[in-house]
């Protein structure tokens, strides 16, 4: 009874390139000159948000296949999603990219679960060369979950604020930069958290049990990782992990979290934090992987957390399952 | 891990900031009275100029609902609530608020599908059990009447 | 005085509700049924007419006022009409709030286009 339930790839998939695109919030916040590219204002010239997450998502996909100097038509396939209904901002954005396609739901988590599906696919020489790319724009999210965005509510402070966000990864057999060694793909794990103001608090477990397996998996501890990374669990969920952790006698020194990395919680009003698809996409592709290739890092544990919840769901008063997947990745040495 | 969901739930609650309770009663005391105070203005404004009772009342509320509209429509009425709560929300500008916003948020799904629809997705719910508490107390109402000891 | 009057029974009023919001998972949609059912009631019993003619704005502002007002809508209308009143009633007396909200919702959706809060 010695299922793998952690995945080691040998030589690993080299991240070749990345990119990561902002919009106006993220522009201001502390990652400013990390980004690839910030937009100063979140329409970017489109008629509508939706239209405006599709065009993030092309200027992240062009951006990153510059950087790797490649074209579209070498590219083997693309994984990618974002939170839409449909996924339509990335089903949209390939219209004009023309790669081979697949679409991936995995709400706040499909950054990693795109890259540990592409590390797979790309180490074993399946399918090589991979793109993967997720978003998230604040205002598709607020007129799609939560109200019209002149409606006048107030936040609670247990709420994130979606990034508008996105990252996209290249990823290859072989090559410069660096590479994911090992990962473990989530189990749904939902403590009966219903409050769909506090989602940090909904996916903190999942973060934690993926957390566990993993260094279980590879027989390593927190002090092996220069920094374990999670998604957007925010100020609460970050709290609520770290109570988790420290009842399994694991506290994490080295824990960043992505949401509350990206915006300065004093002073940019964002409550407990940064959330969204694009958010562990673009602070993983501004800050993290340049870090790994300057070999300032050695080797990181990085987690994308998604809250599974739809509208449908919660108005019937269902409670949110979480679901974190986990990848290694090493430095260049 | 073993953590059981009622365990969690305790800890999800000590872990959770509370809201400001003092700071958010105090602007909604504030911002709420001041919107109660226009409208007893603008009532006095129509009764002095001639309007009866019930004219000036209804003029005030189209006058509210008119400004909620231009608030709203300038992004000042989401600012101003994100700090006020109740203080916008409970007033009849905030009911205003949930019709127009909706209406100017769904207008790229069309006049008809987006604007005529999504109009009703806050307020509609406000409209409906209005009504019904009303009726139900006019049929108790009519009854009261026709036993000969009400009116 | 009248607007003293008005100043502090609205923002008691107000107050009440951001209670509501802050101590108890009452959501702000249902913070408004609840005002204008809980306006309905009060009219009915007799207790809201005289908040109305202590405060003034302060009363008939916030959303009990409209639940007061389609109750004493329905209650003219039954007087008038009988039980069918009951069906005419609110409807006329809410008229010009409801009528003022949707034709300036068409006209702001007309001249407006949906804003970033970032």
């Amino acid at each position: 009874m010695s299922r793998k339930e952690t995945l080691v790839l040998g030589q690993g998939a080299v991240i070749r390139a990345w990119a990561s695109v902002g919009g106006k919030k993220e522009g201001e916040g502390p990652l400013c000159r990390e980004f690839d590219l910030v937009n100063g204002e979140n329409s970017l010239g489109q008629d509508s948000w939706e239209q405006s997450e599709c065009q993030l998502q092309q200027q992240c996909a062009e951006l990153c296949l510059r950087k790797g100097e490649i074209t579209p038509k070498e590219v083997d396939l693309t994984l990618g999603g974002d939170l839409q209904a449909q996924c339509t901002a990335t089903a949209y954005a390939m219209r004009s990219l023309g790669t081979p396609y697949a679409g991936l739901y995995g709400a706040c988590s499909t950054m990693a679960q795109g890259l540990a599906l592409g590390a797979c696919l790309s180490s074993s020489c399946l399918l090589p060369r991979v793109l993967v790319m997720t978003s998230s724009h604040f205002c598709t999210a607020e007129r799609e979950f939560r109200t019209p965005l002149e409606y006048g509510g107030q936040r609670t402070p247990t709420a994130q604020w979606t990034a508008t966000a996105a990252g996209a990864c290249l990823l290859s057999p072989k090559g410069e930069g660096p590479r994911i060694t090992a990962l473990t793909f989530g189990r749904v794990v939902d403590l009966q958290i219903t409050d769909i103001n506090n989602m940090g608090a909904a996916m903190a477990p999942a973060a934690a049990q993926t957390i566990l397996r993993h260094l279980k998996g590879r027989g390593t501890r927190p002090g092996d990782y220069d920094a374990i990374v999670t998604g957007d669990l925010g100020q609460v969920g970050s709290r609520l992990l770290h109570e988790i952790l420290e009842g399994e006698g694991l506290p994490l020194p080295n824990h960043r979290d992505c949401g509350l990395m990206l915006y300065d919680l004093q002073t940019q009003q964002v409550d407990a934090g940064g959330s969204g698809a694009g958010c562990s996409a673009s602070v993983l592709c501004a800050h993290f992987l340049p870090r790994l290739a300057a070999g300032e890092y050695r080797r990181i544990l990085f987690l994308s957390t998604g809250a599974l919840m739809s509208q449908t769901t919660f108005l019937q008063g269902e409670s949110i399952p979480g679901l974190a997947h986990a990848i290694e990745l090493e430095g260049c040495i | 891990m073993d953590l059981t969901p009622e365990r969690y739930q305790k800890m999800v609650k000590r872990a959770g900031p509370s809201s400001p309770l003092g700071t958010h009663c105090l602007w909604a005391f504030g911002v709420g009275g001041a919107i109660c105070t226009l409208g007893e203005g603008l009532r006095q404004l129509y009764l002095s100029l001639g309007w009866d009772q019930d004219a000036s009342g209804a003029l005030t509320s189209i006058t509210l609902i008119g400004l909620s509209g231009l608030f709203t429509s300038l992004g000042l009425y989401q600012r101003l609530a994100a700090r006020a709560g109740a203080g916008t929300l409970v007033p009849i500008t905030g009911f205003a608020n949930a019709v127009i916003s909706p209406a100017i948020e769904f207008k790229v799904e069309g006049m008809i599908t987006g604007v005529g629809a999504k109009m009703f997705v806050i307020a509609g719910p406000v409209i409906v059990y209005g009504l019904t508490a009303s009726w139900v107390w006019g049929l108790i109402y009519w009854a009261t009447t026709q036993m000969g000891w009400g009116g | 005085m009248n607007y003293l009057w008005a100043f502090f029974i609205g923002g008691l009023i107000c107050v009440i509700g951001q209670l509501l919001i802050d101590l108890t998972s009452v959501t702000p949609a249902r913070i408004l049924v609840g005002y204008v059912v809980g306006g309905v009631v009060l009219s009915a019993l007799g207790w809201y007419q005289p908040l109305v003619e202590l405060a003034g704005g302060g009363a008939s502002v916030p959303l009990l006022g409209f639940g007061h007002l389609l109750a004493q809508g329905v209650r003219e209308a039954v007087d008038a009409q009988g039980w069918l009143g009951a069906f005419l009633g609110g409807f006329t007396a809410a008229s010009a709030g409801i009528c003022a909200s949707l034709i300036f919702g068409v006209f702001f959706a007309l001249i407006a286009k949906s804003r970033d809060q970032n």
